[in-house]
């Protein structure tokens, strides 16, 4: 019943708190891929050493997601102005 | 340093540590909460996460395994900024229903279940056992390293003693400022601000050695970076499943250790709370571990050999001689070490009094909850809970020895923990799950993480005899707790978490489908699932049952002590528009007494406490039906409301067009009345003149003869209006005589040309006709048709005003049915006048050169509906065309 009432399009406003959302749930999973490529790299197989490069790729990786999320928490902890605040 | 200065600065951090908490519980207590509840202390709070096992352990983790120990801080970070996803709805969840501890929450989403209470707190309290013992281990080792230092010799007389007397001042700690309150929704404003300084001194040493280190002793971080490429630790070896699987595991132990539960649910936060925390706490945990591979490296590089990793980041700055640098260090795992306890035993102590205690106590003395003073036992059960669980981490500590390494301790609560995730996981998102299939998750969760990980964590012959790892239990070898089902050679860590989660997970789900719901459970299940759709209607538990509100209030006296349940009672009151104390128990009232309750003693002790009062110890499915009812109800009366809006409007519709149609036939009729006026008189005139000039008589003959056949014709011409209308009258009335009979519609056409050739015949007109196709039998009245072949034809005939007039007619037959189509070249009919042509005395010119009277379609069609067939108008085919259908064959309705 209540699906019915919400409209099919949005203004613009609502239209990125959405998609704000939709990013806000992707961002784990792209977070954890970014975490598992070391796997790929294979330190355990390779006697190169890959201890300082690995571990800068992955504190880059960390900063990017707190930025990210750090840019993004404001406009999702913000539930004002939309039009159906509890679900994207 | 001396050793004595080192125990009274410790005294002193206490000692300040006790007025900030103290401070912060009168401000508290004033009702200035303000900043107390600022997402900075939220965010800070929630740093209990880095225990000692972080601030000591991380160095000698990475140490051993290179960057492994990042998949501890790894976890969290995904899900803290995955927390729309799941940490949003937890929160929200717990705000509502005030949850008190995790074991709480998986009890009341499960229909207030005592049962899934006791195994939460049960798997608790074991998975979180040795990660005390590795607290008061760690704060111990801490002391030691200093005493050996003394340059007095003074070593510690008994380590043990130390870890008891740790134990006792957090003890003490924990039961002032724990257990002070019973207030609802267990919030601890003093611990919470104790932690959050704790959390950033902790931040301050780590950070502090870590520059000192990279600094003080190598040369900056380019020179960090060539050190760490030529330590032992260059080359790390990742392990895929490990890497992976620990992500996985402190994503999971995040949300359900019972300590980070507390601060990050219970204590208190919202959406603003969490959306700060969301980035600041992975920047917190960035922070934490940025240093410790510089401090592993360097510590390896410069200590001596055989020294232990867990502890360099005290050893290295007392070995090059930075006294405060160490005594800085030290605090910093002193305060890792107390906070984590304090609030650990918080956590279980709730846990313990809500779910074991006051179910026991409550089955024992069923009155107790009117007369007894549910309010000191609850809090005895609690203090006494706290010194209990500090007392087996102690024991813990003692049996262990304190060798283990402290990363591997950690690692065992974690796996214990993440037991409870498919439950939650399950329980938030998935209305289907049951409490036998969560007691079933659960408990296979727990049996196999302790059969393959806890129990074995003691080492051989001490829990598990030497013999049942090497051949299993009764030399079943499938049974092996570290190779279970035959798998081997496994990462023993790895293994348990994969058989446990996995076993877990299938249990969980499959009991979940194979059994039903009680009716409190599935309220429960819908309120969790669907906290976000706001006011969902759900039933009201006490709809039916009735409580005497002066019961009610001494029931609430106990648990929440006399001043704060008069207050509640008396806005409640004034809310109902009444005086006094005493509102009306109205089930929403009931209700809420009840989420309040839960509060302080949890779920499943505040709804068997109500039940006593009121009567009925839970809703029944008829009230879940009812509900159920009344909703559908809801949905169909509008469902019908919006069906006859809906016809309303269809009819309106088909009203304004019958009036408009009638509008139109008004003015056709007027126009046809001035039209048959004019009809008729023309040759009314014209006989009327002839015959005069003939009665004067004395005419030539051939004039006589002239006027005669014109006065003739006009007569005709009269005669042919007037059958027109009479034939118009008869087909409509039905009362038509037909003569069906077998007919060739190529002879019928044939007919129809022939006898519309009269009509212009100076025209030369092009029929194109296809005679094969026009070669079939039909069985109606041929004359009628013909009738209406001519009239079309002779349409065309008239109207058609292409240069080169052609006519086409195709036939086509369908499904028992025939269709003539009359197709001419000319401009065709415009399509305003297209649905008015059929009407009677329509006519769309004003040229008399037609000679009808606009009465030739309309015959037609009553023929044709006659005929059991139709005419209609086609549009879009280059010209005015016209379909004429009807059937092979006739059917007549009464012979």
């Amino acid at each position: 019943m209540k699906r019915a009432r919400t409209p099919l399009f949005l203004k613009r406003r609502s239209y990125r708190k959405r998609r704000l959302r939709d990013t806000a749930r992707m961002l784990p999973v792209f977070g954890l891929f970014l975490m598992l490529v070391p796997v790929l790299w294979k330190p355990a197989d390779t006697a190169r050493a890959d201890t300082a490069p690995d571990g800068i790729y992955l504190f880059v990786v960390w900063i990017g997601l707190v930025l990210v999320a750090a840019v993004m928490a404001p406009g999702l902890a913000d539930e004002s102005g939309s039009d159906d605040p509890e679900e994207g | 340093m001396p050793f004595n200065l080192l125990v009274l600065s410790c005294l002193a951090y206490v000692a300040f540590l006790f007025l900030v908490a103290f401070l912060a519980e009168r401000r508290a207590a004033m009702g200035r909460v303000g900043w107390l509840r600022s997402p900075l202390i939220y965010t800070l709070s929630l740093s209990i996460y880095c225990t000692a096992w972080t601030f000591y352990g991380a160095v000698g983790y990475a140490a051993r395994s290179g960057l492994e120990f990042l998949t501890i801080y790894l976890g969290p970070t995904l899900v803290f900024v995955g927390w729309w996803l799941l940490l949003r709805k937890l929160v929200r969840i717990g705000r509502q229903q005030r949850v008190t501890s995790i074991a709480d929450l998986i009890s009341s989403r499960f229909g207030k279940s005592n049962l899934l209470g006791i195994v939460v707190t049960l798997l608790a309290v074991v998975a979180a056992t040795p990660y005390i013992a590795l607290q008061l281990q760690s704060v111990t080792l801490s002391f030691a390293v200093f005493a050996s230092e003394t340059p007095e010799g003074w070593a510690l007389p008994d380590r043990d003693a130390t870890a008891i007397w740790v134990a006792a001042g957090l003890a003490l700690f924990t039961i002032l400022f724990g257990t002070r309150n019973l207030d609802a929704n267990e919030q601890h404003h003093g611990v919470v601000l104790a932690i959050a300084v704790e959390a950033v001194v902790k931040l301050v040493a780590l950070l502090a050695v870590g520059i000192f280190v990279v600094w003080g002793l190598a040369g900056g971080p380019a020179d960090m970076f060539a050190r760490i490429e030529a330590s032992p630790l260059r080359d790390w070896s990742l392990e895929p499943g490990r890497w992976t699987g620990l992500i996985m595991v402190s994503a999971a132990a995040v949300i359900c250790l019972p300590r980070m539960f507390q601060v990050m649910v219970v204590e208190g936060g919202d959406e603003r709370h969490l959306a700060r925390a969301s980035w600041a706490f992975p920047l917190y945990l960035l922070l934490m571990s940025l240093f410790i591979v510089p401090i592993a490296v360097i510590g390896l590089e410069r200590m001596p050999e055989g020294a232990n990793p867990d502890m360099f980041v005290l050893t290295l700055p007392l070995a090059e001689g930075q006294g405060t640098l160490a005594m800085l260090a030290f605090l910093g795992g002193f305060s890792s070490a107390t906070s984590m306890v304090i609030v650990e035993s918080i956590a279980l102590a709730t846990m313990v009094s809500n779910h074991v205690v006051m179910p026991i106590w409550l089955k024992l003395r069923p009155k107790a909850a009117l007369t007894g003073d549910v309010r000191r036992i609850v809090i005895l059960s609690r203090r006494l809970a706290i010194i209990a669980v500090l007392t087996l981490g102690y024991l813990y500590y003692r049996m262990s020895g304190g060798s283990a390494a402290l990363a591997a301790i950690g690692l065992i609560a974690f796996v214990g923990m993440a037991q409870v995730m498919p439950v939650l996981v399950g329980g938030l998102f998935w209305r289907g799950a049951t409490k036998a299939g969560a007691a079933a998750g659960l408990v296979t969760g727990f049996v196999v993480w302790a059969y393959t990980l806890y129990l074995p964590s003691f080492g051989p012959d001490a829990a598990l005899s030497a013999a049942v790892f090497a051949e299993g239990p009764a030399g079943i070898g499938w049974l092996r707790p570290q190779a279970l089902f035959g798998v081997e050679g496994m990462d023993p860590l790895l293994h348990a978490l994969l058989w446990s989660v996995a076993l877990n997970t299938f249990a969980f789900c499959l009991f979940s489908v194979l059994t039903f719901p009680g009716p409190v459970e599935r309220m429960q299940g819908a309120a969790f699932v669907n906290v976000f759709d706001a006011e969902a209607a759900g039933p009201k538990g006490w709809a039916r049952g009735w409580a005497e509100p002066e019961a009610l209030l001494m029931m609430t006296q106990r648990i929440l002590g006399d001043e704060a349940a008069l207050a509640l009672f008396a806005a409640e009151a004034r809310a109902q528009g009444k005086d006094g104390f005493l509102p009306e128990p109205t089930p929403d009232f009931v209700a809420g007494l009840e989420r309040r309750l839960a509060g302080s003693v949890g779920a499943a002790t505040a709804h068997a406490m109500i039940s006593q009062l009121v009567g009925r110890a839970t809703v029944s499915v008829d009230d879940l039906m009812a509900v159920a009812n009344e909703t559908a109800q809801i949905m169909e009366y509008s469902a019908q409301l919006e069906a006859q809006r809906e016809e309303l409007t269809r009819t309106a519709q088909q009203l304004r067009a019958a009036n408009e149609k009638l509008t139109q036939l008004s003015v056709q009729k007027d126009a046809f009345l001035s039209q048959i006026s004019h009809e008729l008189r023309t040759p009314m005139t014209s006989i009327r003149a002839f015959s005069e000039i003939l009665t004067e008589g004395d005419l030539p003959p051939e004039m006589v003869a002239n006027y005669g056949r014109i006065i003739h014709e006009e007569a005709i011409r009269l005669t042919r209006l007037l059958d027109d209308l009479l034939d118009l009258s008869v087909l409509e009335n039905g009362s038509v005589q037909l003569n069906v009979g077998l007919a060739n519609l190529q002879q019928l056409i044939d007919r129809a040309l022939a006898a519309a050739s009269h009509t212009r015949p100076e025209r030369s007109f092009l029929i194109l006709r296809d005679l094969p196709a026009e070669n079939l039998f039909v069985r109606t009245d041929p004359d009628r048709l013909v009738q209406v072949f001519i009239n079309l034809i002779s349409n065309a005939r008239k109207y058609c005003d292409a240069a080169a007039p052609e006519l086409r007619i195709v036939v086509r037959q369908r499904a028992g049915r025939v269709s003539v189509d009359f197709i001419d070249n000319g401009s065709g009919i415009p399509k305003q006048s297209q649905r008015i042509i059929f009407e009677k005395f329509a006519r769309l010119t004003d040229q008399t050169r037609a000679g009808g009277a606009g009465l030739g379609l309309a015959i037609c069609r009553e023929v044709m509906a006659n005929l059991g067939g139709g005419i209609d108008y086609l549009p879009g085919q280059g010209g005015a065309a016209f379909r004429v259908t009807l059937p092979l064959r006739l059917e007549q309705k009464a012979a």
